[in-house]
């Protein structure tokens, strides 16, 4: 009570002061009443404000109202300096809405639980195994039977649960005709369970539903879709979807929080892993394993045996891998189990932008940091300007704290303007990234909740903030010696001294940010131009899927359907199209029934024309004909050339492309095309055999193809112009023909440098800002520091020195910091090189051009930064200098 | 001597006393009732009665209330809290303790 009528007082202070003089006036009259004499007991009261002052102390809390005092005065300051404080609020605006947007998505991607019961125990299982080349590989695919057995093994010290990749798949709720997109997940019956998770509607799978294969057909849809797709229609429940030629009915709605394991994926329909047709395989890896660990059971015995149980597994399925190099077996069995946390669930998205989210989390602090610095400065300019009323404050007996809070009080209102103006900036940043981390047709759906986390973050940003910009020019401030001060000299350089430092650390931040800046750009830039080997604009593809499979005529028929179309230059069919970065079909290849290869050779299926349709030009041979078939004929590119007939002429030569369970098909080599890219940018160029979209099977018999993509070159229109036409056109010729993708090549080849294009982007910017800033803060150093020796310059003008020797004298000291932070900011730099490595494509961080990029454009911007300063110290008219003040 | 040397460090003894022998008085009130109640030889001075009786106000001991006065003006009235009857009982043990101890002292000599 008491001490909340001290806090309330503070912003009722007059009638505080109303209330005590009425009291006192209430007394006197009372003694007046009794007879005393009117001057004498007016005597009595002695000075009524003193004694006012003095009851006023006991009721108000003092500390609050100074703040008060404070907070008006340092309010009338911002104001006072309107572009000053604009210029300080913005930067630290932009710097500190950034961090806030990094750690939203750091938060959301990374850090914050999964809504389910023991997050902090659930783990994930990921193999590493070298790869081809020896190098340590880590994925995290399982088959069914193998979890089954490590299940088992684990029983009693932890509970695994299998969930397959959240897929986007073809769906329908009412007849084939009507399809549409779904985020499809296989998971364990008992995850519900084991998570302590409540439907919101109807009932969660148990384990009864997920038994034996095919049982228990049903479907959990989760909160997120019932709202999206049902707008929380409660009939949902007992309606059939159809996903990949099954029924699965509808039994309940999973609750609101759980949106699915994968950050970066809101599942839409669960169904149990049983109903999943490769649940019987054990040579497809198709779910994660998560494991929920036992309260006490230590992880890595637990590890140790789980990965005796794997490798038994794998050992067991290698003795079948007669088509396979012993090499190649030998370091699949190096395979070694790892136990990850999982906390806060586990997706793709997070094994993409783990450094690119870090990287850019560092760049933000760098530039946060230029920022703080700046703000500095310029509240230390400003405090010079106020050194006679510091001094004045001491004088009448102002102790140091109290100067201390005065300027702390101004810099945390400038800091709480810039975190509320950066929390909306934020706000808007954050989803922005967001939609840009994949491809249009795939967004990435990050939740991004604005909860206590991010708010105690941005205090805590804001404090510290406050403190790192504050606290050094208000100490600074309140060191005055009124002496000094109040006689208008001033102390030549100690003050000027400690703004040097800063501003190197300033430059060297700032050449850090650059320097990466100009390394994503570079790897962006390089990757955009990358040899294709073929011609991706006006490329449209329209991925098809015919339920029981076509001929190869059909599909050619439909080419030519197509081919009709106005504006339709080519056409041609393909198993899928090139860079299309989860379609990957490999074999060994053995020559002359040789030993096969270590080296795997790359597949994919194409028609005759499709050359053409491509641009790819044949450096000999032949293209495929209607008649040519696979197994029959191969053309190959010169990378397959070079790895498997070292290079020698190949055509009319064959080779066997050999599975790993020594199925073994025949092809003659009829053509020879260049090198292209097959399905990922970054991948070295692979050994590719392109073979007819004709396939036959062990009889020699057609194998009608169930999916392909037609590829259309269109005559200099826009390819996505002609998508509803081809859709209608598709449907009308054939209905065994579904169309269930349509984009462009030039989209696909788009999608690969996404991360690489965010990250040039967002780095530029940064790296803009920074520069900016940078080139400001150097401007108002250099600029302060004439103001502060226009006397000294005015007396070297008059005495007759020139405008050389006065930039020199002016530009010195600035130009050794800038040399001093540049060359720190190479160290870091370089330090920083090795951890930024992997999202590099084609850029050597040591490469001398990456450095001397930045170090010429920082050493530019100096400069320019430089000049208005070293003018204004040029024009310094001594006569008027010296009478002034 | 001065009669409010007498006074010094038990001016709070004096009107937490005050206002338990009677709720509900005004400053001028208090002032009477020490003077009267010691003989005219304590007189609580108006520049240390107010800030006493202020601050221990806020410390919690007594609670005050504004009343309307025949004249129209308010007063401001008095009265001990459930802290302040704690802090009374305290204030005379302590006092006790003290000037028995004196009067030792004394009659020693």
């Amino acid at each position: 009570m008491s001490f909340w009528s001290r806090i309330t007082y503070v912003f009722r202070g007059d009638r505080l002061n109303h209330e005590i003089d009425e009291e006192f006036a209430a007394h006197m009259e009372e003694a007046i009443a009794a007879g005393d004499d009117p001057i004498e007991v007016r005597q009595k009261f002695g000075s009524p404000l003193r004694l006012r002052e003095q009851s006023r102390d006991a009721r108000i809390a003092g500390w609050l109202d100074s703040l008060h005092a404070d907070i008006i005065f340092g309010w009338r300051q911002l104001l006072k300096r309107k572009i000053t404080t604009a210029a300080a609020v913005l930067s630290l605006a932009l710097a500190i809405g950034s961090c806030i947007s990094a750690f939203r998505l750091i938060d959301a991607l990374f850090l914050r639980p999964l809504p389910v019961a023991h997050a902090d125990r659930l783990n994930f299982l990921a193999i590493r195994v070298p790869d081809d080349n020896g190098a340590p590989r880590t994925f995290d695919q399982f088959s069914y039977p193998e979890f089954t057995r490590m299940r088992a093994a684990a029983q009693g010290q932890a509970e695994l649960i299998a969930a397959s990749f959240t897929s986007r798949t073809d769906l329908t709720y009412t007849t084939d005709n009507e399809m549409e997109k779904g985020y499809v997940q296989y998971v364990s019956g008992w995850m519900f369970s084991t998570f302590e998770l409540q439907a919101t509607l109807g009932r969660l799978f148990t384990a009864d539903d997920d038994r034996a294969p095919g049982a228990g057909p049903y479907a959990v849809i989760s909160y997120n879709y019932w709202t999206r797709r049902f707008s929380n229609d409660t009939s949902v429940l007992g309606r059939s979807v159809h996903i990949g030629g099954k029924t699965f009915q509808i039994i309940g709605v999973g609750p609101k929080s759980f949106t699915g394991i994968e950050p970066g994926n809101i599942t839409d329909i669960f169904l149990p892993t049983m109903t999943n047709p490769d649940v019987t395989r054990d040579d497809t890896r198709w779910l994660r394993t998560l494991v929920l660990v036992n309260p006490g059971v230590p992880v890595e015995p637990l590890r140790a045996k789980l990965d005796a149980v794997s490798l038994r597994f794998e050992a067991e399925r290698a003795k079948g891998f007669v088509g396979m190099s012993q090499h190649n077996i030998d370091m699949f069995l190096q395979i070694k189990l790892l136990i990850e946390p999982a906390a806060s669930g586990v997706s793709r998205l997070q094994d993409d932008y783990r450094r690119a989210l870090v990287c850019l989390g560092v760049l933000v602090a760098l530039v946060l940091l230029i920022a703080c610095v700046n703000v500095a400065n310029l509240m230390t300019a400003q405090a010079a300007s106020r050194a006679r009323e510091m001094a004045l404050r001491i004088s009448i007996g102002a102790g140091r704290l109290r100067l201390v809070q005065l300027f702390l009080v101004e810099n945390a209102m400038l800091a709480l303007i810039s975190a509320t103006l950066g929390a909306l900036f934020a706000g808007w940043a954050a989803p922005f990234v967001v939609s840009r981390i994949n491809p249009p047709d795939n967004p990435a759906h990050l939740i991004l909740t604005a909860d206590w986390r991010v708010l105690a973050f941005g205090l805590l940003l804001t404090l510290a903030v406050t403190l790192l910009f504050g606290l050094t020019s208000a100490l600074r401030a309140s060191a005055i010696q009124p002496v000094t001060a109040l006689k208008g000299g001033e102390e030549p350089h100690s003050r000027q001294r400690s703004m040097y430092a800063p501003i190197a650390a300033q430059v060297a931040f700032c050449f850090v940010v650059l320097f990466l800046a100009g390394l994503f750009v570079a790897t962006f830039r390089h990757l955009s131009s990358q040899p294709l080997g073929f011609d991706a604009n006006n490329l449209l593809l329209l991925e098809t899927y015919t339920p029981h499979g076509q001929s190869p005529e059909s599909w050619s028929q439909m080419a030519d359907t197509l081919h009709a179309v106005p504006g339709v230059k080519d056409v041609a069919v393909a198993s899928w199209p090139l860079l299309s970065p989860t379609n990957l079909w490999s074999g060994s290849i053995s020559v002359n029934a040789a030993p096969i290869t270590d080296t795997w050779g790359y597949f994919i299926s194409i028609s005759p024309g499709w050359l053409d349709t491509m641009k790819m030009r044949l450096i000999e041979g032949r293209d495929f004909n209607s008649t040519d078939s696979f197994p029959g004929e191969a053309i190959v590119n010169q990378t397959f050339v070079k790895t498997f007939f070292n290079g020698a002429d190949p055509i009319g030569h064959t080779f066997e492309k050999v599975s790993p369970l020594g199925d073994r098909k025949l092809c003659r080599v009829i053509g020879v095309v260049p090198d292209a890219a097959y399905s990922n940018l970054h991948d070295p160029i692979f050994p590719v055999a392109y073979v007819p979209f004709r396939q036959l099977n062990e009889k020699g018999a057609i194998n009608p193809a169930d999916g392909g993509t037609f590829l259309l070159r269109t005559s200099g229109i826009n390819p996505l112009s002609l998508a509803p036409t081809l859709r209608r056109l598709v449907a009308q010729t054939n209905a065994a023909y579904r169309v269930i993708n349509m984009q462009t090549q030039q989209e696909l080849l788009d999608n690969q440098s996404i991360r690489e294009h965010l990250l040039a982007l967002l780095a530029l910017f940064f790296a803009t800002v920074a520069l900016l800033l940078a080139a400001i803060g150097l401007y108002g150093v250099l600029n302060y520091s004439v103001l502060q020796r226009e006397r000294e310059i005015g007396i070297r003008i008059a005495v007759g020195a020139r405008i050389g020797s006065i930039a020199r004298l002016v530009t010195t000291q600035i130009l050794v910091t800038v040399l001093i932070g540049a060359a720190a900011g190479i160290i870091l730099g370089m330090a920083s090189v090795r951890y930024v490595q992997t999202l590099l494509f084609g850029v050597q961080g040591t490469d001398p051009s990456m450095l001397i990029v930045p170090t010429l454009v920082l050493l530019a911007a100096a400069l320019l930064a430089a000049l208005p300063a070293v003018r204004r110290a040029a024009r310094i008219d001594p006569s008027i200098m010296l009478r002034a003040d | 001597m001065k009669k409010t040397d007498a006074l010094q460090g038990s001016l709070d003894l004096l009107v937490l006393k005050v206002l338990s022998r009677q709720p509900k008085l005004h400053g001028y009130a208090i002032m009477t009732a020490i003077k009267q109640t010691s003989g005219d030889v304590l007189n609580a001075e108006v520049g240390s009665l107010y800030p006493a009786l202020h601050r221990m106000e806020e410390t919690g001991w007594i609670r005050a209330e504004w009343a309307p006065k025949e004249t129209g003006r308010r007063t401001r009235l008095y009265q001990l809290t459930a802290a302040g009857k704690k802090r009374l009982a305290a204030e005379i043990a302590r006092w006790n303790a003290v000037s028995s101890a004196i009067n030792r002292v004394l009659q020693e000599a």
